[in-house]
């Protein structure tokens, strides 16, 4: 491995400014699982690491009054994942948050890291962009709040700047009647990634079986994680039954561009898009108590 | 970019100089002679050089040394207090749950950490709590006997 210098600022202007006098040869060093991992095998080169974990406004944690999460870019995930009533109020983002890496991996790493990395694959990825995640993003001259679908551009690519730094990210609290959930298939259950990851949230009209709103997002089956608004707009004002969920379920297999790698084959990528998202819209519904007629 | 730091290992505080690029793994194992912790993988995946920081699992190979300055960190070096070897080893001595030994470390150590925390676990959970680690002689079934061990001699 290369060498490289180390810093680790203890406050986030004296972080920021020196990402603005060093520009692009520096790696912002959260839980390192990716980053150090790319440096063992010579895929980042960085002259400067610079080590967040020391920065207090990085290690926040908390609920707001509205009970929206603010979830600080260094805070690991194993943090997070046990934090009080985040299982109850985050369902689906505390399944897809659990199945990263390993339980040592879950120690180091944080949810910010995952943003960050970029990687399509990102287990966390889904259900933020269906919860409305947003993020801070600083730079030394001040904050702006970026929606979680901006973040992403492409495999390893996010839209922050040379000199910007991911502070944390917001979630607000999910509406009345609502639930969600992440499923991925991987060959093994921990260290693997997902061949397709699904998270699909419903939004019910009050004391009603009609899903008011849907939210679909796929993980490795396109450049970024993505949302999929065709199939969420089928879901929309409608009565949920299975006929609905069958047929959103091979739409959005049809919308997702997956390819064919080391990991799967495209058709069955698409494939699973099919059956984890007609799975994962049944797992949400039986969490609003409605009862979808069974089938595979 | 040699830079000199103190670290608390096995509650004893060292004092080492090294590179930003070195891992707790190399520092651990070719500056302090603790060879215990084993290098597998070296990128994660095998758990063989997990240690514990602050009482939590990790992988020593992903971490750099520079990293964990401030940090308690403890090795299997520092498992066994002098005369008496901790209940987990005990167990794992008893089951047989040691083959070629080289994921054994990280293995007591994974295990030490998950019984810390659910000391009275299910076999799924333990199971669950050793699939970061590969033993491959695949001795599981001895290994996930011994944890279960543990949970039950302290009910």
């Amino acid at each position: 491995m290369q060498n490289f210098e180390y810093f680790a600022p203890r406050s986030l202007p004296e972080a920021l400014a020196l990402l603005e006098n060093t520009g692009q040869k520096v790696k912002i060093l959260a839980g390192g699982t990716d980053l150090i991992a790319q440096l063992h095998a010579g895929r980042a080169q960085p002259a400067i690491i610079i080590d967040i974990k020391n920065i207090p406004e990085l290690n926040r944690l908390g609920w707001d009054a509205d009970k929206s999460l603010h979830i600080g870019a260094a805070v690991p995930i194993s943090t997070v994942v046990d934090f009080p009533y985040f299982q109850q109020r985050f369902g689906m983002l505390h399944q897809g948050c659990s199945l990263i890496g390993s339980t040592r991996v879950r120690n180091r790493a944080t949810i910010g890291g995952n943003v960050c990395n970029a990687a399509p694959s990102a287990d966390s990825a889904p259900a933020l962009l269906c919860l409305g995640t947003k993020a801070f993003v600083a730079n030394s001259r001040g904050t702006r709040v970026v929606p979680m679908l901006d973040i992403f551009r492409g495999p390893g690519k996010t839209s922050l700047a040379a000199n910007e730094l991911l502070v944390e990210l917001e979630i607000p609290a999910p509406p009345a009647h609502s639930a969600g959930c992440y499923l991925r298939h991987t060959p093994r259950e921990e260290m693997d990634i997902a061949v397709v990851g699904v998270a699909a949230f419903l939004v019910l009209a009050p004391h009603s079986k009609t899903c008011q709103e849907a939210r679909i997002a796929l993980g490795a089956v396109a450049p970024t994680p993505i949302r999929v608004p065709t199939t969420e707009a089928l879901l929309a004002g409608n009565s949920l039954n299975k006929e609905l969920i069958t047929q959103v379920a091979e739409k959005t297999a049809e919308a997702a561009s997956p390819i064919s790698d080391i990991r799967s084959s495209a058709e069955y990528r698409r494939e699973l898009v099919r059956v984890l998202t007609r799975r994962a819209l049944k797992a949400a519904c039986v969490s609003l108590d409605i009862q979808i007629e069974s089938g595979d | 970019m040699k830079k000199d730091i103190v670290l608390k290992i096995n509650g004893e505080e060292r004092e080492v100089t090294v590179e930003s690029r070195q891992t707790l793994l190399d520092v651990l194992r070719n500056h302090l002679g603790l060879t215990g912790t084993k290098e597998g993988c070296g990128n994660g995946n095998c758990g063989t050089c997990t240690v514990l920081i602050d009482g939590k699992a990790v992988s020593s190979c992903l971490i750099f040394a520079v990293e964990t300055e401030g940090h308690e960190i403890l090795t299997i070096e520092g498992l066994a207090q002098p005369g008496k070897i901790h209940p987990v080893q005990k167990s794992f001595i008893e089951e047989g749950a040691i083959q070629c030994g080289f994921c054994s470390p990280g293995m007591i150590l994974t295990a030490k950490a998950f019984l810390d925390t659910n000391p009275h676990p299910t076999e799924a959970e333990a199971r669950q709590a050793i699939a970061g680690n590969l033993c491959r002689c695949t001795g599981y079934d001895k290994i996930v006997r011994a944890i279960l061990k543990v949970g039950a001699k302290t009910l």
